[in-house]
């Protein structure tokens, strides 16, 4: 078969399977857009802005595991999808990112609409390819896919220069079967002799706990992790990236960590004598102040990239390896060994577990005449009975979610965890519902994130993509007015805007339902309503307690047991 | 603690400056770096000096690692090794007591004169770093018109090494 290489390009695509390809047309792709105009088989979606192309081919990979594709010209297109690149890269999510390049022989002359894709990107990618000569497209397509998919998978970009794509010069194709890299060979099988020591140290733990992050989720190991927590009777924490790995409702499950973890789940952290990390990677958001971390506990590491492994808290078995394999391999020895569990010092550690979970962290006012955000959540999760895709922006709406939406399943929650990327959220939502056009999509934002990305709505017109878009209006930057209250004496430098649209006129000129909801009453009402159209993007607009905080809340250089909590929260130790 | 990290790397553009990029975009102390095609033409080999704790340096070894142009790579500083490293320093040696003092510290240190004027000297010196340092304090500072440094390149002694 003879083919140009921007036929070869698409074919490529094909072959890899892709359904959905996220961009937006200009010169140095014009070839390309012309090589996808001849077919149906990879359906492009027109975003309104690169930003958005690259989010949504996210929310796509997060929800279905496979990677997101996107298209983007040179210069401003190619600049505007660095933002999502690097969403991706802190969160590892496989992503092959396509831009245009100027033709070869202007690159390096300032021509227009050029940039160095590859020298910008470099930063936050797993990889990226110039390709130079077309007869390399192919192979490098491979390559890119491999690449994003294995190991720890990330973002990849191919910069293809307007004249590789030349319509007129064809050449025999054939798409590589496989690829051959010696310079990567990412871990698989953990190491038997490390699993055995994790083992021994798990089987003699008094007071343990299991703290799981976003590469269960990403590694397709929520079984084995459900399988192994519940055999040990461990207490489990989830990070923000793995939400969902092990079901939220389950009684084993002592909530998210960290900065906005729960009281019960902090507190373990700081009391364990055996600490089991999976997939998670000691983010600072995660352990605050790193010389008080788990102070009392070894450390076992479960982890695809050795990078991850003693990079910011020092552990005592490393394990390099996929989680999913790993974790089958550590219950086979588990199961082989038949443990006596010592179940009385397992009982002990319960019962302080119990004691810390009286504390009720996550109570809030419901009583109030004002509408609690944390009131929208749960009353979202009721009324979607618990089993939505949801997407979120960042800031407090985000850490919300994150407490009162209690995912059971993995891959049903989307948000920018690593890079913290306001504009996330509206475009993550589009991708997801493209992936999975039946199930109930929400994205959970806020007055200012929403704004960021806020021409997408267009997209979702567009394509049909009925989502259901919950903005907790406070008419305030929430977080950045939060730590500005605890921190800086309540000084609210520019944390609020003073000129917000009217969201309901604005969804409706996009050509959705806008509906403001005022009161708490009106609240689940207008969720129900809001599901029952189905083919109808409905922007929700709720105007919720502007001076409402997240809570609990590490301040940033605190331990984990120096929490603060809400106002007239008593501790386990006010409540002996 | 100063360590000599050999690497392999892919011989393809943009290959060095994934390197370079990961020491500043990590804060990692850089000293020198040298790079040439080795005798497989599709690989370069990279020599790199860097200071640090062994946190850092393990750091280090697994960011590079992880680059996927890096095809291997050796810290010296594990392995019984040879380092080299090569330097030429031009001299002012204008009257005939500098002229023969000079010659005879060349020729202690084992260097040879490569040019030669009726003021100047171009000397070679190869040896370790501290070889070349020591013959730098050896010259007034006024005498010395220019010094290139190579970078030290290393070599693991025995059957040890670095390759595919």
């Amino acid at each position: 078969m003879e083919l140009n290489g921007a036929d070869i390009v698409v074919q490529c695509l094909k072959e890899e399977g892709v359904e959905y390809i996220f961009g937006y047309p200009g010169g140095a792709v014009l070839h390309l857009y012309d090589a996808l105009f001849k077919q149906e088989d990879v359906k492009h979606i027109l975003v309104r802005h690169e930003q958005g192309a690259t989010h949504a081919a996210d929310g796509y990979a997060r929800v279905t595991g496979k990677p997101g594709v996107v298209l983007v010209t040179s210069g401003p297109g190619a600049t505007n999808a660095v933002t999502g690149i690097a969403t991706a890269f802190m969160d590892s999510i496989p992503m092959v990112v396509i831009s245009g390049q100027v033709a070869t022989p202007f690159i390096g002359s300032d021509a227009f609409q050029e940039v160095d894709m590859v020298g910008i990107t470099r930063p936050c990618v797993k990889h990226n390819f110039l390709i130079k000569d077309v007869n390399d497209i192919a192979e490098t397509i491979k390559k890119a896919f491999y690449v994003a998919t294995t190991g720890r998978p990330g973002p990849v970009v191919i910069d293809i220069p307007k004249d590789v794509n030349d319509p007129n010069i064809e050449i025999p194709y054939k798409y590589p079967k496989r690829v051959n890299m010696r310079s990567y060979n990412p871990a698989v099988k953990g190491h038997k002799g490390q699993i055995k020591k994790a083992v021994d140290l798990i089987l003699n733990a008094k007071r343990p706990i299991i703290y799981s992050g976003g590469g269960v989720v990403i590694g397709g190991a929520s079984e084995e992790l459900v399988e192994l927590t519940r055999m040990l009777k461990f207490p489990l924490t989830n990070t923000l990236m793995g939400l969902g790995a092990y079901p939220a409702t389950d009684e084993q499950n002592l909530g998210m960590l960290g900065m906005h973890g729960t009281y019960e789940a902090n507190m373990a952290m700081h009391g364990c004598d055996v600490l089991i990390a999976i997939g998670s990677r000691f983010d600072d958001r995660i352990t605050g102040k790193l010389s008080e971390f788990c102070p009392t506990a070894k450390i076992v590491h479960i982890d695809v990239d050795p990078s991850s492994i003693s990079k910011n808290v020092q552990v005592d078995v490393p394990i390099v390896g996929q989680v999913k394999p790993v974790l089958e391999d550590m219950i086979a020895m588990i199961k082989e060994i038949q443990p006596k569990a010592s179940k009385s010092a397992l009982d002990s550690w319960w019962s302080q577990i119990e004691e810390w979970r009286k504390v009720d962290c996550l109570k809030y006012d419901r009583e109030s005449n004002e509408i609690k955000p944390q009131y929208v959540i749960e009353q979202l999760y009721e009324v979607t009975k618990g089993d939505a895709y949801i997407s979120s922006d960042v800031g407090q709406h985000q850490m919300w979610a994150a407490q009162y939406y209690k995912f059971d399943k993995p891959r049903r929650w989307a948000n920018s965890g690593g890079l913290g990327t306001m504009g996330f959220g509206l475009p993550a939502a589009i991708g997801i519902k493209l992936a999975h056009p039946d199930a109930d999509v929400a994205c959970i934002t806020g007055e200012a994130s929403i704004q960021m990305c806020i021409q997408e709505l267009s997209t979702a017109l567009q394509y049909k993509t009925p989502i259901k878009i919950v903005n907790l209006n406070n008419r305030y930057m929430g977080m950045v007015r939060q730590w500005q209250e605890f921190s800086y004496e309540s000084r609210y430098s520019h944390s609020y805007m003073d000129a917000i649209p009217d969201f309901v006129k604005l969804a409706e000129s996009y050509g959705h339902v806008g509906i403001r909801i005022e009161n708490p009453e009106d609240v689940r009402p207008a969720l129900e309503e809001a599901f029952k159209m189905q083919d109808r993007t409905v922007f929700l607009d709720f105007l919720t307690d502007r001076t409402e905080n997240v809570y609990p809340m590490i301040e940033s250089g605190k331990a984990h047991n120096n929490m603060r909590l809400a106002p007239g929260t008593l501790t386990d130790r006010e409540l002996a | 603690m100063r360590h000599i990290i050999s690497i392999l790397i892919e011989n393809e553009a943009g290959a060095l400056s994934r390197v370079a990029g990961l020491f500043s975009a990590r804060g990692y102390n850089i000293e020198s770096l040298t790079v040439a095609p080795t005798e497989d033409s599709t690989l370069s080999r990279m020599t790199l000096v860097t200071r640090g704790n062994d946190q850092i340096i393990e750091q280090i070894k697994k960011q590079l690692n992880k680059l996927i142009d890096v095809v291997k790579l050796i810290d010296m500083a594990e392995n019984s090794h040879i380092e080299r490293e090569m330097m030429m320093i031009k001299v002012r040696v204008d009257n005939g007591a500098s002229r023969e003092e000079v010659k005879r510290l060349t020729d202690i240190f084992r260097g040879n004169i490569l040019d030669v004027t009726n003021s100047t000297y171009a000397i070679e010196i190869t040896g370790d770093s501290k070889k070349l340092d020591a013959f730098v304090e050896t010259l007034n500072e006024d005498e010395i018109i220019e010094v290139v440094r190579s970078g030290p390149t290393g070599i693991c002694r025995g059957e040890k090494g670095l390759r595919l």
